[in-house]
């Protein structure tokens, strides 16, 4: 026997019952794969953890930047079963878009709790009961090292699965680069889509939507990068054709790091 | 009765027929209560007049007391004329206070009840204010009493007659004036009536009042030896009488949708929570929760010498439960009305919804609110037309430039940012719906989807069709986001 594959199997087995220390109740492996084989690779879970907290930004100021990470947590909950308790802070999430990412409006009870801490309170209350798809809160505000925990032991108690879509106020927003107990951190950028035609591209029209999707913190993983197309009736994403084979372009880095 | 004819009560003084109530049109007429029914009847030929019943108008008052529980736990009448509800700690299930008195006056009027209604600090400014501010709605901000009072008439005290004369001929009109003035020579002169109903209105002296209990209703009492003070007590006692009302329930197969906890504290002073539930249960450990988690509103004060839980409104529930499973795809049989119940206790009745679709072809009237726990509406929107993941209400003017009327803009201005335009879908010619609004009529608006060149997606309209201007002012807008 190599010694070099005793100890993989050691290290193996030590990864496998660290990540199960310190964790009660019903959070499992279980995963929801987004069914692109270059993302669920790079996630330990290949997929989404179920029953865990996933932190989800726009690329900017909420206003005009926030509306990819909402509908990128649509769609995920849209392939999920159960009902789904989307938290808000105030009314402006538009019930016809989350149906034509899959998420039909009679699975979405909405809850309107103003205050971020108060979205907090009603996030916890909501994963406290199991059988949900899915609970997703808006804020606007910090999420605290602690609040973060608190949601993320409730969601593996429950095996509730658990979004915080991070509306900030600001470009750069340095609340969002505060460390957090969430599994995963993603931020989702718009870039200019394809051409409807990709034969002719001079025809008038709009493709489907193009997003620089980044994976910037991973619980036992790395952080990754990809171009993908937005998500679909059914809730799926598509990688870009023409960007199957390379990574986020430098130039997108460099056209947000300016503003 | 027809609303336009005048309509008197006539009572005996001991001397002559007085007349004892005049409605609004008699009031216009000149007639008013205490005068001489000789006198009005000389004024109004043919005047309609019925016999005046005390008794009545009380049962009646009592009987409107007893509806006003919809509202708040504790609610008493207030003879001969006024209802009170202690409305501490229920405002927000209604959407607020000013929410809850348009509700209250808007239900009162459907039933032919014409009323004028306040929240205040204190029993005696509502009073007051009810009675004599300009509009027959008014909430008084929290310590707001002395500038709601100021300007009021003396009468607003609730002061006997002849004490309001006496301070009319010493010139006292307004409340302002007496505060003012020194208070003993004017306690020497009228009595301790008129500093105790001073003080009761600008809170210095506390006020009971004596609230309703319908006989008809399931409730359990228990009292305590020793006051109580600490959550844990009241937690427990909670659990106790919850278990009692909900085995008088189950005997009656009925479910509680809606319970009221009355504290009486060792002053002898009230207090209430109130819980609503999204659907009839009598699960004792749902309730209990519900209750507890209200319980950190109550104040305790020196102590709970007893505690008495009452269920106002109930609806039948068979023997066994129902349970969920009205949800699509729904995995488990959950029962999401305990999550709901608590949301609404927490949050407040109109904040937890579900939407479903309305045929508008106007984009913001497409989405209307339904119950949480509605039955599924089983419709969704047409998928093939684009529709943004928020929607900015209302739609903000944006600056923007087309090349020809009808065409996309190549650029917009919105928030002083400049957005060039790469990428257009459109347009989606909405039609006004002239059979809601007049202005709608010949109102067109031109939708068209937009990539701008960093890739974010715009939803931008052109008020008008670009043809006739009757139909529009070619002004763009900005109305969601992709």
């Amino acid at each position: 026997m190599e010694p070099g594959s005793a100890t993989a199997i050691v290290l193996a087995d030590l990864k496998a019952r660290i990540a199960h220390v310190g964790r009660p109740g019903k959070g499992s492996d279980a995963a929801l794969p987004f069914g692109i084989p270059e993302i669920d690779a790079r996630l330990p879970a290949a997929g989404l953890t179920l029953g865990a907290l996933h932190e989800v930004a726009g690329g900017g100021p909420d206003i005009e930047h926030g509306a990819a990470a909402a509908l990128l947590v649509a769609g995920v909950l849209a392939r999920l079963p159960g009902p789904v308790l989307w938290v808000l802070e105030r009314p402006d999430l538009f019930a016809p878009a989350l149906a034509a990412a899959g998420l039909h409006p009679d699975r979405v009870i909405y809850a309107e709790a103003g205050k971020p801490a108060a979205v907090l309170l009603s996030m916890e209350e909501c994963l406290r009961h199991d059988g949900l798809a899915g609970v997703v809160g808006e804020l606007s505000g910090p999420l605290t090292l602690t609040a973060s925990r608190r949601l993320q032991l409730a969601a593996e108690r429950s095996g509730v699965t658990c979004f915080a879509l991070r509306r900030s106020r600001s470009h750069d927003d340095a609340q969002l680069k505060e460390p957090t107990a969430a599994a995963t951190r993603w931020r989702v950028s718009a870039l200019p889509s394809a051409p409807p035609l990709a034969s002719s591209p001079e025809t008038p029209g709009l493709g489907r939507s193009r997003w620089h999707l980044e994976l910037t913190r991973c619980r036992g993983g790395e952080p990754a990068s990809w171009i993908v197309e937005a998500s679909d009736a059914t809730g799926h994403l598509g990688l870009a054709a023409d960007a199957r084979d390379r990574s986020a372009p430098a130039a997108w880095e460099r056209r947000r790091a300016g503003g | 009765m027809p609303a336009d004819k005048p309509l008197i009560t006539a009572t005996h003084d001991g001397r002559r027929q007085v007349v004892a109530a005049a409605d609004r049109v008699a009031r216009s007429l000149g007639l008013y209560p205490g005068m001489a029914v000789a006198q009005a009847q000389a004024m109004v030929p043919g005047l309609p007049i019925a016999a005046a019943e005390p008794k009545g108008d009380a049962r009646a008052l009592d009987d409107l007391a007893a509806w006003c529980l919809r509202y708040a736990p504790l609610t008493a009448p207030d003879r001969p004329d006024g209802i009170w509800i202690e409305a501490a700690g229920v405002a927000h299930l209604f959407g607020g206070e000013a929410a809850l008195l348009a509700d209250l006056v808007a239900r009162l009027a459907r039933g032919g009840v014409t009323a004028r209604a306040a929240i205040a600090d204190t029993p005696g400014t509502a009073w007051a204010v009810a009675r004599y501010a300009e509009r027959p709605i008014t909430v008084v901000a929290p310590s707001g009493a002395a500038d709601a009072l100021r300007h009021l008439p003396i009468a607003a005290l609730r002061l006997p007659e002849e004490v309001i004369a006496g301070l009319a001929r010493l010139g006292f009109e307004r409340i302002d004036q007496l505060t003012a003035a020194p208070r003993p020579p004017l306690a020497l002169r009228f009595g301790p009536v008129l500093m105790r109903r001073l003080d009761q209105a600008f809170g210095r002296l506390f006020e009971p009042i004596e609230p309703v209990s319908p006989s008809e209703t399931v409730s359990s009492r228990m009292t305590f030896p020793e006051p109580l003070l600490t959550p844990e007590a009241l937690t427990a006692v909670v659990g106790r009488l919850t278990h009692a009302v909900c085995a008088e329930l189950e005997r009656r197969e009925e479910g509680a949708r809606q319970l009221d906890l009355v504290f009486e504290r060792v002053d002898r002073t009230l207090q209430a929570i109130r819980i609503g539930t999204a659907r009839p249960s009598r699960t004792p450990q749902h309730l209990a929760r519900l209750l507890d988690e209200q319980l950190e509103r109550v104040d305790p004060g020196l102590g709970i010498e007893a505690m008495r839980l009452a269920v106002p409104l109930v609806e039948p529930l068979s023997f066994t439960q129902p349970r969920g499973g009205f949800l699509i795809g729904q995995k488990t049989e959950t029962d999401l009305s305990v999550l709901v119940d608590r949301l609404i206790n927490r949050l407040g009745d109109r904040r937890v919804y579900r939407v479903a679709p309305v045929e508008s072809d106007v984009p913001e009237r497409s989405v209307r609110r339904i119950g949480p726990l509605s039955p599924a509406a089983d419709a969704t929107w047409p998928p093939t037309l684009p529709r943004p993941t928020r929607l900015l209400k209302p739609p903000q003017p944006v600056e923007a430039l087309a090349m020809l009327p009808d065409h996309p803009p190549a650029f917009f201005i919105w928030r002083r940012r400049r957005h060039r335009i790469r990428r257009t879908d459109g347009p989606e010619r909405i039609a006004g719906e002239w059979w809601r609004l007049d202005g709608e009529r010949r109102a067109t608006r031109d939708y068209w989807q937009v990539e701008d060149d960093a890739g974010r997606r715009f939803w931008l309209y052109r008020s008008g069709d670009a043809v006739d201007p009757e139909t529009g002012d070619l002004r763009w807008f900005l109305h969601g986001f992709f």
